[in-house]
Protein backbone atom coordinates (compact mmCIF):
# COMPACT_ATOMS: atom_id res chain seq x y z
CA UNK A 1 0.00 0.00 0.00
CA UNK A 2 1.12 3.55 -1.04
CA UNK A 3 2.10 5.50 2.05
CA UNK A 4 4.69 7.55 3.91
CA UNK A 5 6.04 8.06 7.16
CA UNK A 6 4.61 10.73 9.42
CA UNK A 7 8.59 10.67 10.39
CA UNK A 8 9.62 11.78 7.26
CA UNK A 9 7.47 14.47 6.02
CA UNK A 10 8.76 17.74 7.56
CA UNK A 11 10.37 17.86 3.83
CA UNK A 12 6.92 18.50 2.55
CA UNK A 13 6.73 21.78 4.73
CA UNK A 14 10.29 22.75 3.72
CA UNK A 15 9.70 22.55 0.17
CA UNK A 16 6.48 24.61 1.15
CA UNK A 17 8.34 27.52 2.66
CA UNK A 18 11.01 26.90 -0.36
CA UNK A 19 8.16 27.59 -2.84
CA UNK A 20 6.40 30.70 -1.13
CA UNK A 21 9.84 32.17 -0.91
CA UNK A 22 10.27 31.95 -4.78
CA UNK A 23 7.25 33.31 -5.03
CA UNK A 24 7.29 35.92 -3.33
CA UNK A 25 7.35 38.43 -5.44
CA UNK A 26 5.17 36.88 -8.20
CA UNK A 27 2.19 36.35 -5.60
CA UNK A 28 2.80 40.39 -4.88
CA UNK A 29 2.66 41.31 -8.32
CA UNK A 30 -1.17 38.96 -9.04
CA UNK A 31 -1.72 40.81 -6.20
CA UNK A 32 -1.51 44.41 -6.58
CA UNK A 33 -3.54 43.82 -10.01
CA UNK A 34 -6.80 43.82 -7.91
CA UNK A 35 -5.43 43.46 -4.52
CA UNK A 36 -3.56 45.75 -2.34
CA UNK A 37 0.24 43.90 -3.66
CA UNK A 38 1.00 42.12 -0.29
CA UNK A 39 0.01 38.77 -0.27
CA UNK A 40 3.73 37.51 -1.65
CA UNK A 41 5.39 39.54 1.58
CA UNK A 42 2.80 38.80 4.00
CA UNK A 43 3.06 34.80 2.89
CA UNK A 44 7.14 35.30 2.97
CA UNK A 45 6.97 36.49 6.06
CA UNK A 46 5.00 34.25 7.66
CA UNK A 47 6.12 30.95 6.06
CA UNK A 48 10.41 32.59 6.44
CA UNK A 49 9.66 32.63 10.36
CA UNK A 50 8.12 29.02 10.09
CA UNK A 51 11.69 28.05 8.28
CA UNK A 52 13.72 29.57 11.85
CA UNK A 53 11.00 27.72 13.93
CA UNK A 54 11.10 23.98 12.66
CA UNK A 55 14.88 24.50 10.94
CA UNK A 56 17.41 21.56 12.77
CA UNK A 57 14.64 20.12 14.62
CA UNK A 58 13.44 16.80 14.68
CA UNK A 59 9.99 16.91 13.98
CA UNK A 60 6.86 15.06 12.07
CA UNK A 61 4.95 16.27 9.52
CA UNK A 62 1.90 17.04 12.27
CA UNK A 63 3.98 18.89 14.20
CA UNK A 64 5.64 21.10 11.35
CA UNK A 65 1.73 21.92 10.07
CA UNK A 66 1.29 22.52 13.87
CA UNK A 67 4.06 25.43 13.65
CA UNK A 68 3.31 26.76 10.20
CA UNK A 69 -0.43 27.06 11.30
CA UNK A 70 0.34 28.70 14.19
CA UNK A 71 2.90 31.62 12.74
CA UNK A 72 0.03 32.23 10.27
CA UNK A 73 -2.76 32.75 12.70
CA UNK A 74 -0.57 34.36 15.87
CA UNK A 75 2.17 36.35 13.85
CA UNK A 76 0.49 36.89 10.27
CA UNK A 77 -3.08 37.99 10.42
CA UNK A 78 -4.50 39.95 7.22
CA UNK A 79 -6.67 36.92 5.33
CA UNK A 80 -4.54 34.39 4.97
CA UNK A 81 -3.37 34.39 8.09
CA UNK A 82 -6.75 32.42 9.17
CA UNK A 83 -7.67 31.39 5.90
CA UNK A 84 -4.03 29.00 5.57
CA UNK A 85 -3.74 29.17 9.31
CA UNK A 86 -7.27 26.94 9.51
CA UNK A 87 -5.97 24.61 6.57
CA UNK A 88 -2.68 23.70 8.02
CA UNK A 89 -3.98 23.28 11.86
CA UNK A 90 -6.69 20.38 10.17
CA UNK A 91 -3.87 19.33 8.90
CA UNK A 92 -2.04 18.35 11.43
CA UNK A 93 -4.95 17.72 13.69
CA UNK A 94 -6.08 15.17 10.90
CA UNK A 95 -2.80 13.53 10.51
CA UNK A 96 -1.72 13.65 14.19
CA UNK A 97 -1.09 10.06 16.02
CA UNK A 98 -1.08 8.41 12.25
CA UNK A 99 2.44 6.93 11.42
CA UNK A 100 1.54 6.43 7.83
CA UNK A 101 0.24 8.80 5.57
CA UNK A 102 -1.88 7.22 3.25
CA UNK A 103 -4.44 8.20 0.69
CA UNK A 104 -7.43 8.10 3.22
CA UNK A 105 -5.27 10.13 5.71
CA UNK A 106 -4.18 13.08 3.20
CA UNK A 107 -8.15 12.59 2.04
CA UNK A 108 -9.11 13.43 5.71
CA UNK A 109 -6.13 16.18 5.71
CA UNK A 110 -7.84 17.87 3.01
CA UNK A 111 -11.07 17.68 3.09
CA UNK A 112 -11.16 18.69 7.02
CA UNK A 113 -8.97 21.51 5.75
CA UNK A 114 -11.55 22.51 3.05
CA UNK A 115 -14.17 22.38 4.94
CA UNK A 116 -12.89 24.80 7.86
CA UNK A 117 -11.56 26.83 5.31
CA UNK A 118 -15.40 27.72 4.41
CA UNK A 119 -16.85 27.81 7.53
CA UNK A 120 -14.86 30.87 8.20
CA UNK A 121 -14.64 32.71 5.04
CA UNK A 122 -17.99 31.78 3.45
CA UNK A 123 -16.93 31.42 0.00
CA UNK A 124 -17.80 28.90 -2.44
CA UNK A 125 -16.66 27.84 -5.99
CA UNK A 126 -17.11 30.78 -8.40
CA UNK A 127 -16.37 33.55 -6.05
CA UNK A 128 -12.54 34.29 -7.40
CA UNK A 129 -10.67 32.78 -4.31
CA UNK A 130 -8.89 29.93 -2.91
CA UNK A 131 -11.54 27.78 -2.72
CA UNK A 132 -11.69 27.68 -6.91
CA UNK A 133 -8.55 25.92 -6.71
CA UNK A 134 -9.30 23.99 -2.94
CA UNK A 135 -12.74 22.10 -4.15
CA UNK A 136 -11.63 20.79 -7.83
CA UNK A 137 -8.43 19.49 -6.39
CA UNK A 138 -10.20 17.41 -3.31
CA UNK A 139 -12.84 16.14 -6.49
CA UNK A 140 -9.99 14.95 -8.12
CA UNK A 141 -8.02 13.34 -5.73
CA UNK A 142 -11.37 11.36 -4.18
CA UNK A 143 -12.30 10.51 -7.68
CA UNK A 144 -8.65 9.19 -8.82
CA UNK A 145 -8.16 7.50 -5.48
CA UNK A 146 -8.95 3.77 -6.42
CA UNK A 147 -5.94 4.67 -8.98
CA UNK A 148 -3.67 4.62 -6.31
CA UNK A 149 -2.16 7.55 -4.12
CA UNK A 150 0.34 9.38 -6.52
CA UNK A 151 -1.77 9.14 -9.22
CA UNK A 152 -4.53 10.90 -7.15
CA UNK A 153 -1.84 13.43 -5.98
CA UNK A 154 -1.22 14.25 -9.24
CA UNK A 155 -4.83 14.78 -10.88
CA UNK A 156 -4.98 17.13 -7.43
CA UNK A 157 -2.23 18.96 -8.63
CA UNK A 158 -3.69 19.26 -12.09
CA UNK A 159 -7.23 20.04 -11.39
CA UNK A 160 -6.10 22.83 -8.84
CA UNK A 161 -4.22 24.56 -11.73
CA UNK A 162 -7.38 24.37 -13.61
CA UNK A 163 -9.13 25.69 -10.69
CA UNK A 164 -6.79 28.55 -10.22
CA UNK A 165 -6.82 28.95 -14.15
CA UNK A 166 -10.56 29.45 -13.78
CA UNK A 167 -9.96 32.58 -12.02
CA UNK A 168 -9.14 34.34 -14.48
CA UNK A 169 -12.29 35.05 -16.33
CA UNK A 170 -13.91 35.30 -12.61
CA UNK A 171 -15.71 38.16 -11.05
CA UNK A 172 -14.81 38.45 -7.45
CA UNK A 173 -17.61 37.95 -4.78
CA UNK A 174 -16.07 38.26 -1.53
CA UNK A 175 -12.46 39.91 0.06
CA UNK A 176 -11.17 43.01 -0.84
CA UNK A 177 -11.34 42.72 -4.91
CA UNK A 178 -15.12 42.31 -4.83
CA UNK A 179 -15.36 46.16 -4.83
CA UNK A 180 -14.23 45.95 -8.07
CA UNK A 181 -17.02 43.94 -10.26
CA UNK A 182 -16.38 43.73 -13.42
CA UNK A 183 -13.10 45.43 -12.91
CA UNK A 184 -11.74 42.05 -10.86
CA UNK A 185 -12.15 40.12 -14.09
CA UNK A 186 -9.08 39.21 -16.38
CA UNK A 187 -6.49 38.83 -14.20
CA UNK A 188 -5.86 35.47 -11.34
CA UNK A 189 -6.61 35.33 -7.68
CA UNK A 190 -3.79 35.77 -5.72
CA UNK A 191 -5.12 33.16 -3.05
CA UNK A 192 -6.09 31.00 -5.39
CA UNK A 193 -2.79 31.12 -6.94
CA UNK A 194 -0.77 30.70 -3.74
CA UNK A 195 -3.01 27.61 -2.84
CA UNK A 196 -2.26 26.02 -6.28
CA UNK A 197 1.08 26.57 -5.47
CA UNK A 198 1.31 25.06 -2.27
CA UNK A 199 -0.70 22.11 -3.16
CA UNK A 200 1.34 21.43 -6.24
CA UNK A 201 3.80 21.53 -4.04
CA UNK A 202 2.51 19.26 -1.21
CA UNK A 203 1.72 16.68 -4.21
CA UNK A 204 5.14 16.65 -5.89
CA UNK A 205 6.85 16.29 -2.44
CA UNK A 206 4.74 13.60 -1.44
CA UNK A 207 4.68 11.71 -4.93
CA UNK A 208 8.07 11.72 -4.32
CA UNK A 209 7.84 9.86 -0.70
CA UNK A 210 5.38 7.43 -1.38
CA UNK B 1 11.50 54.31 -3.96
CA UNK B 2 12.44 57.45 -1.93
CA UNK B 3 11.54 56.09 1.59
CA UNK B 4 13.03 55.93 5.08
CA UNK B 5 13.03 52.30 6.17
CA UNK B 6 15.62 49.58 7.63
CA UNK B 7 14.34 46.37 6.67
CA UNK B 8 11.31 46.72 4.79
CA UNK B 9 9.75 43.84 6.06
CA UNK B 10 9.96 44.99 9.73
CA UNK B 11 8.35 48.85 8.75
CA UNK B 12 5.89 48.20 11.51
CA UNK B 13 7.90 46.69 14.01
CA UNK B 14 10.19 49.21 13.60
CA UNK B 15 7.57 52.13 13.64
CA UNK B 16 6.00 50.78 16.70
CA UNK B 17 9.15 51.39 19.00
CA UNK B 18 9.33 54.44 17.80
CA UNK B 19 5.46 55.49 18.63
CA UNK B 20 5.73 53.71 22.13
CA UNK B 21 8.72 56.06 23.26
CA UNK B 22 6.77 58.93 21.91
CA UNK B 23 3.62 58.82 23.79
CA UNK B 24 4.49 57.07 26.62
CA UNK B 25 2.50 59.76 28.42
CA UNK B 26 -1.00 58.22 26.47
CA UNK B 27 0.48 54.70 25.51
CA UNK B 28 2.01 51.76 26.59
CA UNK B 29 3.03 48.55 24.61
CA UNK B 30 1.93 45.15 25.83
CA UNK B 31 3.14 41.52 26.34
CA UNK B 32 2.23 40.84 22.48
CA UNK B 33 4.14 43.52 20.73
CA UNK B 34 1.52 43.62 18.13
CA UNK B 35 -1.27 45.83 21.00
CA UNK B 36 -1.16 48.47 22.44
CA UNK B 37 -2.92 49.98 25.41
CA UNK B 38 -3.96 52.74 27.22
CA UNK B 39 -1.61 53.21 29.94
CA UNK B 40 -4.52 53.57 32.68
CA UNK B 41 -6.21 50.05 30.43
CA UNK B 42 -7.88 48.42 31.83
CA UNK B 43 -10.54 51.28 33.32
CA UNK B 44 -12.04 49.88 36.31
CA UNK B 45 -16.01 49.29 35.80
CA UNK B 46 -15.59 50.29 32.42
CA UNK B 47 -16.54 48.94 29.06
CA UNK B 48 -13.14 48.57 27.07
CA UNK B 49 -12.93 50.27 23.20
CA UNK B 50 -10.71 48.11 21.34
CA UNK B 51 -9.90 48.29 17.36
CA UNK B 52 -7.28 47.69 15.15
CA UNK B 53 -6.43 47.09 11.65
CA UNK B 54 -3.41 47.34 9.09
CA UNK B 55 -0.59 49.82 9.82
CA UNK B 56 -0.15 52.47 7.03
CA UNK B 57 -3.05 54.99 8.40
CA UNK B 58 -1.23 56.55 10.90
CA UNK B 59 -2.68 58.36 12.93
CA UNK B 60 -5.08 55.14 13.08
CA UNK B 61 -5.10 53.16 14.83
CA UNK B 62 -2.94 53.37 17.66
CA UNK B 63 -2.44 57.19 17.56
CA UNK B 64 -6.50 57.09 18.72
CA UNK B 65 -5.79 55.43 22.38
CA UNK B 66 -6.17 57.74 25.13
CA UNK B 67 -8.47 59.08 27.44
CA UNK B 68 -12.48 59.33 26.52
CA UNK B 69 -11.82 57.31 23.37
CA UNK B 70 -9.69 53.90 22.56
CA UNK B 71 -8.21 51.30 25.22
CA UNK B 72 -6.47 49.50 23.40
CA UNK B 73 -5.20 48.15 19.32
CA UNK B 74 -4.82 45.45 17.26
CA UNK B 75 -1.35 46.07 14.97
CA UNK B 76 -1.67 44.56 11.66
CA UNK B 77 1.08 44.34 8.68
CA UNK B 78 0.60 47.29 6.46
CA UNK B 79 -2.58 47.23 4.75
CA UNK B 80 -3.28 44.08 6.40
CA UNK B 81 -5.54 42.71 9.33
CA UNK B 82 -3.83 42.05 12.78
CA UNK B 83 -4.16 38.31 13.66
CA UNK B 84 -6.64 37.03 15.73
CA UNK B 85 -4.20 36.60 18.64
CA UNK B 86 -3.36 40.11 18.47
CA UNK B 87 -7.38 41.04 18.44
CA UNK B 88 -7.84 38.42 21.18
CA UNK B 89 -5.13 40.06 23.24
CA UNK B 90 -6.51 43.56 22.89
CA UNK B 91 -9.74 42.43 24.30
CA UNK B 92 -7.66 41.23 27.57
CA UNK B 93 -5.70 44.36 27.83
CA UNK B 94 -8.66 46.32 27.72
CA UNK B 95 -11.55 44.09 29.41
CA UNK B 96 -12.51 45.22 32.99
CA UNK B 97 -14.83 42.75 33.42
CA UNK B 98 -17.63 45.67 32.37
CA UNK B 99 -17.02 43.72 28.33
CA UNK B 100 -15.56 45.17 24.85
CA UNK B 101 -17.08 47.59 22.23
CA UNK B 102 -14.84 46.18 19.47
CA UNK B 103 -15.32 48.90 17.06
CA UNK B 104 -13.46 48.13 13.58
CA UNK B 105 -13.95 48.41 9.62
CA UNK B 106 -15.39 46.29 7.18
CA UNK B 107 -12.21 44.25 5.48
CA UNK B 108 -12.53 40.62 4.91
CA UNK B 109 -9.27 39.66 7.24
CA UNK B 110 -10.51 42.16 9.68
CA UNK B 111 -13.76 40.80 9.87
CA UNK B 112 -11.91 37.11 10.14
CA UNK B 113 -9.54 37.53 12.49
CA UNK B 114 -12.45 38.99 14.92
CA UNK B 115 -14.40 36.54 14.71
CA UNK B 116 -11.68 33.92 16.02
CA UNK B 117 -10.43 36.15 18.71
CA UNK B 118 -14.26 36.57 19.50
CA UNK B 119 -14.21 32.71 19.87
CA UNK B 120 -11.18 32.95 22.10
CA UNK B 121 -12.58 35.41 24.50
CA UNK B 122 -15.54 33.12 24.94
CA UNK B 123 -13.51 31.19 26.37
CA UNK B 124 -12.20 33.41 28.90
CA UNK B 125 -15.48 34.55 29.47
CA UNK B 126 -14.96 38.11 28.77
CA UNK B 127 -17.98 39.44 26.48
CA UNK B 128 -17.28 41.32 23.09
CA UNK B 129 -19.77 43.06 21.00
CA UNK B 130 -18.76 44.77 17.40
CA UNK B 131 -19.45 47.32 15.05
CA UNK B 132 -18.51 47.43 11.86
CA UNK B 133 -17.75 50.66 10.31
CA UNK B 134 -19.03 51.08 6.53
CA UNK B 135 -19.05 54.75 5.98
CA UNK B 136 -17.50 54.18 2.49
CA UNK B 137 -20.36 55.58 0.04
CA UNK B 138 -18.22 54.60 -3.07
CA UNK B 139 -16.95 51.22 -2.02
CA UNK B 140 -20.85 49.38 -2.48
CA UNK B 141 -24.56 50.68 -3.27
CA UNK B 142 -26.75 51.74 -0.54
CA UNK B 143 -28.47 48.78 -0.97
CA UNK B 144 -25.80 46.51 -0.07
CA UNK B 145 -24.49 48.43 3.39
CA UNK B 146 -22.46 45.01 4.06
CA UNK B 147 -20.37 45.18 1.23
CA UNK B 148 -19.34 49.13 2.57
CA UNK B 149 -15.21 49.25 3.48
CA UNK B 150 -14.78 51.22 6.96
CA UNK B 151 -12.63 54.55 6.06
CA UNK B 152 -11.96 57.84 8.13
CA UNK B 153 -15.96 58.24 9.78
CA UNK B 154 -13.92 55.25 11.77
CA UNK B 155 -12.85 58.22 13.88
CA UNK B 156 -16.10 59.40 14.80
CA UNK B 157 -17.42 56.19 15.41
CA UNK B 158 -14.38 55.17 18.37
CA UNK B 159 -14.97 58.98 19.36
CA UNK B 160 -18.45 58.80 20.17
CA UNK B 161 -18.28 54.80 21.56
CA UNK B 162 -15.35 56.04 23.92
CA UNK B 163 -17.06 59.18 25.11
CA UNK B 164 -20.37 56.92 25.57
CA UNK B 165 -17.86 54.37 27.83
CA UNK B 166 -16.01 57.08 30.13
CA UNK B 167 -19.83 58.44 30.77
CA UNK B 168 -20.71 54.87 32.46
CA UNK B 169 -22.76 53.75 29.46
CA UNK B 170 -23.22 49.64 29.28
CA UNK B 171 -21.91 47.39 26.75
CA UNK B 172 -25.33 47.54 24.95
CA UNK B 173 -25.33 51.58 25.17
CA UNK B 174 -21.68 51.66 24.06
CA UNK B 175 -22.49 49.43 20.95
CA UNK B 176 -25.63 51.08 20.24
CA UNK B 177 -24.48 54.39 20.20
CA UNK B 178 -20.94 53.80 18.06
CA UNK B 179 -23.96 52.23 15.39
CA UNK B 180 -25.60 55.21 15.65
CA UNK B 181 -22.44 57.16 14.61
CA UNK B 182 -21.41 54.94 11.68
CA UNK B 183 -25.04 54.95 10.24
CA UNK B 184 -25.25 58.83 10.53
CA UNK B 185 -21.83 58.74 8.59
CA UNK B 186 -20.93 58.82 4.87
CA UNK B 187 -17.39 59.16 3.46
CA UNK B 188 -15.49 59.21 0.20
CA UNK B 189 -12.47 59.88 -0.97
CA UNK B 190 -10.25 60.81 -3.77
CA UNK B 191 -6.66 60.01 -4.89
CA UNK B 192 -4.17 62.08 -7.03
CA UNK B 193 -1.46 60.25 -6.46
CA UNK B 194 -0.79 55.75 -5.55
CA UNK B 195 1.02 54.88 -2.97
CA UNK B 196 4.19 52.29 -2.06
CA UNK B 197 4.22 49.27 0.29
CA UNK B 198 8.12 49.73 1.53
CA UNK B 199 8.82 45.93 1.27
CA UNK B 200 6.58 45.84 -2.24
CA UNK B 201 9.13 48.87 -3.77
CA UNK B 202 6.69 50.16 -6.60
CA UNK B 203 3.01 51.56 -6.15
CA UNK B 204 0.44 48.41 -7.14
CA UNK B 205 -1.73 50.92 -8.41
CA UNK B 206 -1.03 53.76 -11.07
CA UNK B 207 -3.27 57.26 -11.26
CA UNK B 208 -2.36 58.78 -14.37
CA UNK B 209 -0.33 62.55 -14.30
CA UNK B 210 -3.66 64.93 -14.66
CA UNK B 211 -6.58 62.68 -13.42
CA UNK B 212 -7.86 61.98 -10.32
CA UNK B 213 -10.20 58.73 -8.84
CA UNK B 214 -12.98 58.96 -7.38
CA UNK B 215 -14.26 57.14 -4.40
CA UNK B 216 -10.38 55.56 -3.69
CA UNK B 217 -10.19 53.33 -0.90
CA UNK B 218 -7.85 53.20 2.16
CA UNK B 219 -5.17 50.68 0.12
CA UNK B 220 -5.69 52.29 -3.01
CA UNK B 221 -8.73 49.99 -4.07
CA UNK B 222 -9.98 51.76 -7.29
CA UNK B 223 -13.44 53.82 -7.23
CA UNK B 224 -15.82 54.70 -9.15
CA UNK B 225 -14.63 56.63 -11.67
CA UNK B 226 -11.52 58.36 -12.82
CA UNK B 227 -11.95 61.95 -14.08
CA UNK B 228 -9.41 64.75 -15.42
CA UNK B 229 -7.51 66.29 -12.02
CA UNK B 230 -10.11 69.13 -10.72
CA UNK B 231 -9.41 72.25 -8.84
CA UNK B 232 -10.20 71.82 -5.04
CA UNK B 233 -13.15 73.34 -5.21
CA UNK B 234 -14.72 70.91 -8.13
CA UNK B 235 -13.29 68.27 -5.61
CA UNK B 236 -15.22 69.38 -2.78
CA UNK B 237 -18.52 69.44 -5.45
CA UNK B 238 -17.73 65.88 -6.39
CA UNK B 239 -17.34 64.63 -2.68
CA UNK B 240 -20.10 66.17 -1.54
CA UNK B 241 -22.46 65.73 -4.61
CA UNK B 242 -22.01 62.05 -3.31
CA UNK B 243 -22.03 61.96 -0.30
CA UNK B 244 -24.88 64.12 0.99
CA UNK B 245 -27.74 62.39 -1.13
CA UNK B 246 -26.36 59.00 0.26
CA UNK B 247 -27.31 59.68 3.72
CA UNK B 248 -29.15 62.15 2.85
CA UNK B 249 -28.39 65.39 4.64
CA UNK B 250 -30.39 67.95 4.22
CA UNK B 251 -31.34 71.57 5.37
CA UNK B 252 -31.80 72.02 9.27
CA UNK B 253 -29.38 69.44 10.14
CA UNK B 254 -26.12 69.63 12.68
CA UNK B 255 -22.98 68.12 11.21
CA UNK B 256 -19.04 67.07 12.31
CA UNK B 257 -17.02 67.40 9.00
CA UNK B 258 -13.68 65.42 8.66
CA UNK B 259 -11.55 66.28 5.71
CA UNK B 260 -8.40 63.85 6.44
CA UNK B 261 -5.31 64.14 4.50
CA UNK B 262 -4.36 60.25 2.69
CA UNK B 263 -0.73 61.21 3.43
CA UNK B 264 0.91 63.37 0.88
CA UNK B 265 -1.25 65.88 0.05
CA UNK B 266 -0.36 69.16 1.80
CA UNK B 267 -2.36 70.34 4.87
CA UNK B 268 -2.59 73.54 3.46
CA UNK B 269 -4.13 71.97 0.52
CA UNK B 270 -6.69 70.42 2.46
CA UNK B 271 -8.33 73.86 3.89
CA UNK B 272 -8.76 74.77 0.50
CA UNK B 273 -11.00 71.57 0.25
CA UNK B 274 -12.88 72.37 3.41
CA UNK B 275 -13.30 76.04 2.63
CA UNK B 276 -15.31 74.57 -0.61
CA UNK B 277 -17.11 71.77 1.57
CA UNK B 278 -18.06 74.46 3.86
CA UNK B 279 -19.85 76.68 1.48
CA UNK B 280 -21.79 74.31 -0.21
CA UNK B 281 -22.95 73.05 2.98
CA UNK B 282 -24.23 76.44 4.11
CA UNK B 283 -25.65 76.54 1.08
CA UNK B 284 -27.81 73.89 1.77
CA UNK B 285 -28.71 75.24 4.75
CA UNK B 286 -26.54 72.09 6.78
CA UNK B 287 -25.11 73.85 9.81
CA UNK B 288 -21.51 72.63 10.82
CA UNK B 289 -21.32 72.10 14.46
CA UNK B 290 -17.16 71.02 14.29
CA UNK B 291 -15.10 70.15 11.80
CA UNK B 292 -11.80 68.67 11.36
CA UNK B 293 -9.04 69.11 8.81
CA UNK B 294 -5.50 67.23 8.63
CA UNK B 295 -3.73 64.02 8.50
CA UNK B 296 -6.50 62.14 10.60
CA UNK B 297 -6.35 58.96 8.63
CA UNK B 298 -3.38 58.23 6.24
CA UNK B 299 -2.77 55.51 3.54
CA UNK B 300 0.96 55.93 3.73
CA UNK B 301 1.91 58.59 0.94
CA UNK B 302 -0.89 58.65 -1.02
CA UNK B 303 -1.83 61.61 -2.13
CA UNK B 304 -5.56 63.35 -1.99
CA UNK B 305 -8.34 63.46 0.81
CA UNK B 306 -11.30 61.53 2.16
CA UNK B 307 -14.41 63.71 3.49
CA UNK B 308 -16.76 62.50 5.99
CA UNK B 309 -19.12 63.68 7.36
CA UNK B 310 -21.37 63.48 10.38
CA UNK B 311 -24.89 63.98 11.20
CA UNK B 312 -25.47 64.68 14.93
CA UNK B 313 -28.42 64.54 16.98
CA UNK B 314 -28.27 65.82 20.77
CA UNK B 315 -27.11 62.71 22.13
CA UNK B 316 -24.19 62.43 19.66
CA UNK B 317 -23.47 66.04 19.66
CA UNK B 318 -22.60 65.75 23.56
CA UNK B 319 -20.29 62.59 22.93
CA UNK B 320 -18.35 64.49 19.97
CA UNK B 321 -18.06 67.45 22.16
CA UNK B 322 -16.47 65.55 24.91
CA UNK B 323 -13.04 65.81 25.76
CA UNK B 324 -10.37 63.55 24.52
CA UNK B 325 -6.68 63.10 24.81
CA UNK B 326 -4.62 61.03 22.23
CA UNK B 327 -1.93 61.49 19.81
CA UNK B 328 -4.11 61.93 16.67
CA UNK B 329 -7.17 63.79 18.57
CA UNK B 330 -7.27 66.25 20.93
CA UNK B 331 -9.75 68.49 22.48
CA UNK B 332 -10.57 70.37 25.95
CA UNK B 333 -12.64 72.69 27.02
CA UNK B 334 -11.35 76.08 28.67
Amino acid sequence: MESFKNQDGKRIVENLIKVIQENRDYLSKIDGEIGDGDHGINMNKGFSICQERIEGKDMNLTEAFKTLAMVLMTEIGGSMGPLYGTMFIEMAKQSKGKEEIDKEVFRQMLASAIKEIQEIGNAKVGDKTLMDTLIPALEAYEAAMDEGFATALEKMSAAAERGKDSTIDLVAKIGRASRLGERSRGVLDAGATSCWLMLKSMADSMVQMV
Amino acid sequence: MQRMVNNPDYAVEDMLKGFVKVHSDILVGTENPRVLKYKDAPVKGKVGIVTGGGSGHKPAFAGYIGRNMVDAVAVGEIFSSPTAKAFFDAFKEADSGAGIACLYGNYAGDNMNVKMAMKMAEMEDITVKTVVANDDVASAPKDQPEKRRGVAGEIFMWKVGGAKAALGGTLDEVIAVAQKAIDNTKSVGVGLAPCTIPSVGSPNFQIEPGTMEVGIGHHGEPGVKVMPLGTADEIAEIMTDIILPDQPFMSGDEVVVLVSGLGATPVMEQYIVYNRVEEILAEKGIKVHRSYVGNYFTSLEMMGVTLSILKLDEELKELVDMEVDTMGLKQFKY
